[in-house]
């Protein structure tokens, strides 16, 4: 399964500055309490963990249920500590998975 | 005496409660819902009313994107920091909405993402911080169009 997502982290950052970082990532987040045109109930289908680490340390990490609006935003800070890689790490029902980077440098 | 005859009036009132309770799955527990799921989550501790900030439009017209942003009143040190943000509606079919872990890394505890409310409700901002304390901030929510119950066009 394939997704599009945005992350939006600045390019350059001072030592110990507090960076906003906001992602979002395309997906349906079918909450399984709908009905279809012929009464079925549609399966859930929504993406239920989202992580971030930084160089490899996980500094933030979200649970997300049916109430989250389709495409999910998400916006949070950390501290600029050092130049490296922030990967982003989305998991969903249906075996959904998406990893997405991004790189920073610390001055 | 037992009455054998029963009216039309009385086939009408129970059958339309039936009615009412299928079409409306988890509604029918909404009060106590959202309390039930916030000790499911944070157990028996005290919550105290302050140092949390949830922030949402007083109006919306579309329940089915509602901007949402938490803010805790924390210096986010080593000592004295936000472990996690926990966000509970009332009215939803589910009454959690998000639970966010987050460190002493965050260096500012201000995170925002877009809810889903089906319908007008009141939605809860649980802060937990390091020293075991729980703050909380509840906001009312007036939606016009709800979202997650309406079927698909």
């Amino acid at each position: 399964m394939s997704a599009r997502a945005l992350i939006n982290v600045p390019r350059k950052a001072k030592r110990g500055e507090v960076i906003e970082i906001k992602t979002l990532i395309s997906h349906i987040m079918e909450t399984g309490f709908r009905h279809g045109t012929t009464g079925e109930l549609i399966p859930r289908d929504i993406i239920t963990s989202f992580t971030c680490k930084y160089n490899g340390e996980e500094i933030f990490a979200t649970q997300l249920y049916p109430a989250i609006a389709a495409n999910p935003f998400v916006t949070f800070h950390t501290v600029a500590t050092e130049s490296g890689t922030l990967a982003f790490h989305w998991i969903g029902d249906n075996g959904f998975e998406m990893t997405e980077e991004a790189k920073i440098a610390v001055e | 005496m037992y009455r054998l005859i029963i009216t039309r009036r009385e086939v009408l009132k129970t059958s339309g409660a039936i009615a009412l309770g299928a079409a409306l799955p988890g509604q029918a527990n909404a009060l106590g819902q959202m309390e039930t799921a916030i000790r499911r989550v944070i157990g028996e501790a005290e919550i105290r009313k302050g140092k949390v900030t949830l922030d949402l439009p007083p109006l919306v017209e579309n329940g089915n994107t509602v901007p949402l942003t938490v803010i805790v009143d924390s210096p986010m040190t080593k000592a004295d920091h936000v472990k996690a943000i926990h966000v509970f509606n009332e009215k939803n079919p589910q009454p959690n909405v998000v639970s966010m872990q987050l460190g002493p890394r965050a260096g500012k505890a201000h995170v925002s993402t877009r809810v889903r409310l089906a319908g007008t409700q009141t939605l809860t901002a649980i802060a937990e911080m390091s020293d075991g304390t729980y703050w909380s901030d509840s906001q009312e929510v007036i939606v016009t169009l709800a979202a997650c119950l309406e079927d698909l066009i």
